[in-house]
Parts: structure tokens; C-alpha cells; sequence
């Protein structure tokens, strides 16, 4: 411990020992000497001046982050419903097979450790793991033996990179093997675009008149809670406080979703544009993007881009030979907590803490980052707003629907031709998705990812809104073939793994609704069990936090709505009242092995 | 027209809920007014004797036992209804649920501080019901059809459920009779 102490200080001081940035700091510690030991967290502790427990509780928080030692390259497997479909279980086995270890462990000579994780945002190109920073796509089980065999040679894991992807992913900052898919590019974000123009105009017009433009444009919120974005900057420019921050919401956790992957790959400047236009607008010097711990390999791109605009004078001060226009964006790295994309929590891992939700009200924009007024943003609103300033609010709201203007991106995924980016103009129809996409027999879509909707073919005609079929982005697709149950299984096991813990109806209430599903799923059901999963999923939903507890019973409450028929299939009465999920011989196994007898009541 | 007939058990409870079931006091002539007791610990009767209304369960269930006389109410009640902690949730003996079986018997009968038991012998007469590998309320058992919380329910809580339920009205708890700080 002591021969660490130098760098461990030295990683401290570079963050100016200041206890907002303990993220930093501990993710800083971890790259360096590959875990953060407990013996640290006194040392980190005073170095921050803070406690040792915030220390501590940072750590234990976010499963990227580790008081344990592990292998020099740990390989996380993707674990969700896409990868798992597309034989990620396949994978796993096999590197069970050729590692000679399971989940969580190390390997005996120390070089690999093997985990899950929740979705990293490869589902277009599944099954896909991450060696440390370096994503490795389009996983067959064939594969692994040679891809072992090569990290025990040299535990590099980037040396796995041998093709590169397509556009910015080959970039000699990034170096990656994951491909944009870009399918459909429409007019917005996708299509070529004046680079800086909308930034440019912005800075003609007065802060209130960008603000009025945004609102004209009837923008909403990206992300999927639709909340409308010029409000937003108005409110946050309104609020008191000598400091307003300008967030970027890069937190792409819902399973299913990577399309801010792309824009983060290939529209940076269109994003660090839209908060520029954000800053001026609200009156903010300081841009925050929070970037998912799974997307570090673009964290050097984007720091570089951000370097090129620092030069051309549009990050900085007295931006565009604009006098006291100063405004400047770093980059928050996560450490794999998908309650981070909830903004609350997003703002307290921002501040160095747990990723805590906290209470709404005092909302961000009144009381965000730093107890200051804040506007937390998607990667893509940011997008949208740039190219409003440029095209003008009235181009923009005449693409759409009434209520839900401009195009929407989506990545579309599972059982289908072309999984990929789609950006579609609000109001396409979910039908009209599904044949861009080449999904055929589909019995079962996800909209908007676990926390969103699972709608069956009664729902295909709605249109891709705010107002009939809601989504931050994420469109799975799921064939006759699948166990609609147990994709909605799969989901809670995701919520229940990723709850934060901090209020009970989301801690308690997931668990007992996965374990109804999955009594429900062995067949060992009562009709009795759905309506107690109906009630159970809305008082979790009504009582619940934050975002998270508030959306997780959705793929229970979804299904019981539009599949209602697999379930009744499931389900029956049996007429005596004897639960068939009780079973009498197996719960006195235990006592009857310690007692050596047999059960005298009831035998087998 | 014969009256309604109720039963009650005390399975892994502590008897705690009976005695708050005795502490309506002088209504309980009002309530043999209403009904006949069967197979109850008030009355000592064994066995249900015949089809029953209403059968209260107190505890959940530690012991096979425990689920063998629950069988019994559930073939032969009507209406089964929790009442207490015990029943509705597990309780206090719930409370060894997270320790293995094994670790909860050597604790009590090797271990135990004050234990003295040099040959080390664990219970296991076949006249001793075998436990559970751990408390189930009485609903992941059976089927139940009413809960009413509290360590235990109060009288009034029991009068006002019993008597709504045996007249055919709605039961009126007001928040008093279901809070519990």
C-alpha cells in the first residue's frame, strides 16, 4: 500500500483534491493500479477531504468500479435479452470452457476475469463483451477459443481490433471494431448539415429570442419523457443563481439503445453545437457530458473534438469574437449504473456521490449540479436544437406530428434484416419500422426499451410519438419464435439488478414481481397471480422514487395488457386452494436429511 | 337455519393474535349469538367437524405440520383469512429465513451459549413435526382470501372484519384500526 501512496495522491491533486470529482478520482486510482483497494479509501478520503464511507459507498455503487483485485483484462460479457437471443449464452459457455473459470472469477495466473453486464449499447451487432475499454462485436462461439488464447498472450485487449468500423469509428482516436449501421438518415441529425451555422445564428439573436425559437420549434426531450426543451432552457435561465450548467445526458443505459453511440461517433460537433446554443441561451459557462462508462473508447475522440473547437474559438471564452460569451465542456465518465440516465442520479454521480436519485421538486433546472440551476439534456435534443437554430423553428415542426415535432432516431434491434439507426419522422408508423428493418413474423416489439412498452401486432399501426408509442430510442424486435414472458423476465431481472436500492417499493417491489412472473412461468400460477402482479406493478409505479422504480413494472404491466392471452394460457385454478408452487416435499428435504427420517405426514 | 360455523388455528404464531381475538371481551356472546365454533384452541376441538364458513389462520408455517393442519382449514373453510404479521408475512420466526436450516438447529441444540448436549443430538422423534427449510406465510401455502395485518390485530379490528363478513357488509377499517406505531 504505502508505494501506492505517491500516485494515489498524485490522482488526487490532478482533480484538485476537490471531493465533487471522487468519480474521477477512484476511476483514476482504479486505471492505474487495475482496483481500488479498501486501503485506499482513507487515504482518497482525506485527500478529498470527505469521508471514508463516501469513498466507499462510490465504489461499492458502480459495477464498473472494484475494492477487489481482478484480472489484468476483465471481460465482461453482454447479458441482455437482444445478446442472449443472438446466443451470447453460447459465448459464455464457451469462455467458461477455454478460461476455465466462471462469472466473477479470476483466472488462477491472474490475467482475465469474467463477468456479465447490463446492455452496452451493441445490440445491433450482438453478442458483443467488452475487454476492458475495447468493445469486441459480433461474438461467435467459435471465436473464442483464438480470442483467449491471444489475450494470455498479451492481455491488450485493443489487440483484438484487427478491422476497423465504418466512418469516425476507424479513427485513429478510437480504433474500434463497432459499426455505425446507420439505415435510414433523415432530414435532422443524419442528412448533411451546416457545420456551426445554427451556433452562428444563435449568436445574432438575444438569449430570450434562441429560447423563443426552441419553443416555437415545440422541441421535447430525446430521451423519452418528451418534456419540452425550450421550457426547459427558459426555466433554467429564469431560475436565481450566479452559476448555470448545461448537462449532456450521454447515459445511454435502456437496453436496446445506441444511437447516441452514433452521434457520439458521428455528429460530436453537432452535440457540443447544441449545448453551445444551450449555454448561450441559459447562461451557462460550464457543459457537462456524462458519458457511460461503456463508451470510454470515445472518450479521447471527444476530447479531441473538443480540443478542435477549443482552437477554432467555439468552446472557450468570448466565443465566435463574442465578448463575455464563455463556455467550456468536460467529460464525466460513468462506471456502469443505468439509474445515471435519470437525471437526478445523473447530477449526483456528476457531483462525485452514489448515483442517488434525489427528490423532484426542487427540479435541476432550479436546484441541478452544484445545487445551481441546471438543464439536463439528451445527446440528441442537443442535436435537434443546433439544427433549429440553423433551419428555423418553423422547418423544424413541420416535419412530424402536431404534438411531436421533427424525427426521432431509433435503433432498431433483434429479430430483423437490418438492425440498426433509423431516423424517421415522429408519426411513423411501427408497421412501417418493421419493413425498413426487415422483421418479419414479429410477434412481440419493445418500444422504448424494459422501461418503455411491450406491444403485440394489435399495436403495429400506432405511430413512433410522444403521444401513441413513446421511446427514448430503443426498439427491439422479437419474433414468433420467442418466450414473450421471458424476455419480460429478463427485464426485471435488469431492474432488479440496477435498482439503486434507496426506496423500498423499487428494491422489494421488483423482486416480488420478477418472482410472481416467474412462478407464473413454470406454470405453477394462479389467476390469482396476475391480478396480484397488477396490483403489485402499479403501486411500485405509483410509489416508487424515482424514473426507475416508476417505469420498471412496465414489461409486467405491458404484457399482462397486450398478451394477455400467454398468460391466461399459463394460469390455471386448480379448485382445491393448494398452491402449486408450494412444494411440501422439497421444504422439508433439509430437516428430514438433518433428522435422518422421513417426512411422517407426507410421503413422496 | 344453523348458524355459521368458524374454525381458527394458531400455527407459527405465539398465540398472541387468539388472545386479541379473546380481548373482544363481552362480545364474544354476541359473536356465539352469530356463530358455532369448530375445530378451535378456544374450544380444544381436534379436527373440523363439518364444512366450515370461516376459517382463521394465525402464523405462517414453520413445520409440515403446520402446512397439514392449513391443508385441513383450506379443504374445509369457505372463507380462509390471515390475521396477524405471522400469517400475512411470516413474522418473527421469518426472522431465521436468510440462515440455513442446519446453522439454526446446530445453533440451537449444539452451539447455543447455553446449550448442553454432549452427544449432540438434534430433535428428530417422528412425533416431532419436521421444519420447514423456512417460515411460509400462510398464502404461499394456499389460497388465501382476506389479510388483516398487525402484531396482532386489534380487538376492534377482528370484531369490526368478523362481524362485516358474517353479515354480508362491507368492512369499515378506519385508519385506527390499521395503524400500528
Amino acid at each position: 500500500m504505502s508505494e501506492l501512496v505517491p500516485t494515489i495522491r498524485e490522482i488526487c491533486k490532478k482533480y484538485g483534491n476537490d471531493r465533487a470529482r471522487l468519480m474521477d478520482m477512484v476511476r483514476e486510482v482504479q486505471e492505474s493500479i487495475g482496483h481500488v483497494p479498501r486501503e485506499a479509501f482513507g487515504l482518497i478520503a482525506s485527500e478529498a477531504k470527505t469521508h471514508r464511507v463516501e469513498v466507499e459507498s462510490v465504489v461499492s455503487f458502480y459495477s464498473f468500479l472494484s475494492d477487489k483485485k481482478k484480472g489484468e483484462v476483465v471481460i465482461r460479457l453482454c447479458d441482455d435479452i437482444i445478446d442472449r437471443f443472438q446466443g451470447a449464452d453460447a459465448i459464455g459457455d464457451a469462455l467458461i470452457k477455454e478460461l476455465g473459470i466462471g462469472f466473477g472469477e479470476t483466472t488462477a495466473d491472474g490475467t482475465i476475469t469474467l463477468e456479465k453486464t447490463a446492455c452496452i449499447g451493441m445490440s445491433d451487432q450482438a453478442p458483443a463483451m467488452m475487454a476492458n475499454d475495447t468493445v469486441v462485436t459480433n461474438l461467435a462461439p467459435e471465436k473464442i477459443p483464438g480470442l483467449v488464447k491471444q489475450l494470455r498472450e498479451n492481455p491488450e485487449p485493443q489487440a483484438l481490433v484487427t478491422e476497423m468500423g465504418d466512418g469516425n469509428n476507424a479513427d485513429p482516436l478510437v480504433q474500434s471494431m463497432v459499426c455505425n449501421n446507420i439505415c435510414e438518415a433523415g432530414p435532422v441529425i443524419l442528412s448533411d448539415y451546416r457545420k456551426d451555422g445554427g451556433l452562428r445564428k444563435a449568436l445574432t439573436q438575444t438569449p430570450e429570442e434562441v429560447i423563443e425559437d426552441i419553443k416555437t420549434s415545440q422541441l421535447r426531450g430525446r430521451g423519452g419523457a418528451g418534456f419540452l426543451t425550450g421550457l426547459k432552457w427558459e426555466l433554467t435561465r429564469q431560475a436565481p443563481g450566479p452559476d448555470k450548467f448545461v448537462l449532456c445526458n450521454a447515459d445511454e443505459g435502456e437496453p436496446g439503445t445506441f444511437k447516441d453511440r452514433v452521434l457520439l461517433t458521428e455528429r460530436v460537433d453537432l452535440v457540443l453545437e447544441g449545448m453551445t446554443v444551450a449555454a448561450y441561451a441559459i447562461g451557462a459557462e460550464t457543459g457537462i457530458i456524462y458519458l457511460r462508462g461503456e463508451y470510454s473508447y470515445l472518450r479521447a475522440f471527444l476530447e479531441d473534438k473538443m480540443n478542435q473547437r477549443r482552437v477554432a474559438g467555439l468552446l472557450g471564452n468570448n466565443i465566435l469574437g463574442n465578448e463575455g460569451f464563455n463556455f467550456d465542456v468536460r467529460i464525466q465518465m460513468g462506471a456502469g449504473a443505468y439509474v445515471c440516465g435519470e437525471e437526478t442520479s445523473l447530477i449526483s454521480s456528476c457531483e462525485g456521490t452514489r448515483g442517488d436519485p434525489t427528490d423532484r421538486t426542487p427540479f435541476p433546472v432550479v436546484k441541478g449540479y452544484m445545487v445551481s440551476p441546471t438543464a439536463v439534456n439528451n445527446v440528441e435534443s442537443y442535436c435537434c436544437a443546433a439544427r433549429i437554430m440553423d433551419k428555423g423553428p418553423g422547418w423544424f415542426s413541420s416535419i412530424g406530428t402536431e404534438r411531436s415535432a421533427g424525427t426521432k432516431l431509433l435503433s432498431v434491434c433483434g429479430d430483423c434484416a437490418r438492425p440498426g439507426i433509423y431516423e424517421v419522422p415522429f408519426g411513423t408508423k411501427l408497421r412501417e419500422v418493421l419493413r425498413l428493418a426487415g422483421a418479419e413474423d414479429v410477434a412481440c416489439v419493445c418500444v422504448g426499451g424494459p422501461s418503455g412498452q411491450m406491444v403485440g401486432p394489435a399495436q403495429f399501426e400506432l405511430g413512433i410519438s410522444y403521444e401513441e408509442l413513446s421511446t427514448g430510442g430503443s426498439v427491439m424486435v422479437f419474433s414468433n419464435q420467442r418466450d414473450i414472458l421471458e424476455v419480460a423476465d429478463a427485464f426485471m431481472e435488469f431492474f432488479v439488478d440496477e435498482s439503486c436500492g434507496y426506496c423500498v417499493p423499487c428494491r422489494v417491489g421488483n423482486v416480488l414481481l420478477k418472482n410472481r412472473l416467474e412462478r407464473v412461468r413454470k406454470g405453477e400460477g394462479s389467476p390469482a397471480d396476475l391480478d396480484y402482479l397488477q396490483r403489485l406493478g402499479e403501486s411500485v409505479k405509483f410509489t416508487s422514487r424515482c424514473g426507475l422504480g416508476q417505469t420498471s413494472p412496465n414489461p409486467v404491466l405491458s404484457t399482462l395488457k397486450n398478451f394477455r392471452p400467454v398468460y391466461n394460457a399459463l394460469v390455471k385454478d386448480n379448485g382445491h386452494g393448494l398452491n402449486k408452487s408450494f412444494n411440501i416435499m422439497k421444504a422439508v428435504e433439509d430437516a428430514s436429511a438433518i433428522a435422518g427420517r422421513r417426512s411422517e405426514i407426507f410421503h413422496a | 337455519m344453523s348458524k355459521p360455523r368458524v374454525a381458527t388455528t394458531s400455527l407459527a404464531g405465539c398465540f398472541g393474535c387468539h388472545m386479541s381475538l379473546l380481548d373482544i371481551d363481552e362480545r364474544i356472546l354476541q359473536l356465539i349469538e352469530l356463530v358455532d365454533f369448530d375445530r378451535s384452541p378456544i374450544d380444544d376441538i381436534k379436527h373440523i367437524s363439518q364444512r366450515c364458513a370461516i376459517g382463521l389462520i394465525e402464523g405462517g408455517c414453520c413445520n409440515e405440520e403446520n402446512v397439514h393442519v392449513l391443508h385441513e382449514f383450506r379443504e374445509n373453510c369457505d372463507v380462509l383469512i390471515s390475521f396477524g404479521d405471522c400469517a400475512t408475512m411470516g413474522g418473527i420466526p421469518a426472522m431465521r429465513n436468510n440462515i440455513p436450516l442446519e446453522e439454526c438447529i446446530n445453533e440451537a441444540y449444539r452451539d447455543g451459549v447455553t446449550v448442553y448436549n454432549p452427544k449432540g443430538i438434534v430433535p428428530q422423534d417422528p412425533e416431532i413435526p419436521l421444519l420447514l427449510d423456512k417460515v411460509y406465510p400462510a398464502h404461499e401455502v394456499v389460497k388465501i382470501d382476506y389479510s388483516l395485518p398487525g402484531c396482532p390485530p386489534s380487538a376492534d379490528t377482528l370484531w369490526a372484519a368478523l362481524t362485516a363478513l358474517l353479515t354480508d357488509k362491507p368492512v369499515e377499517l378506519p385508519y385506527e384500526l390499521l395503524k400500528y406505531d
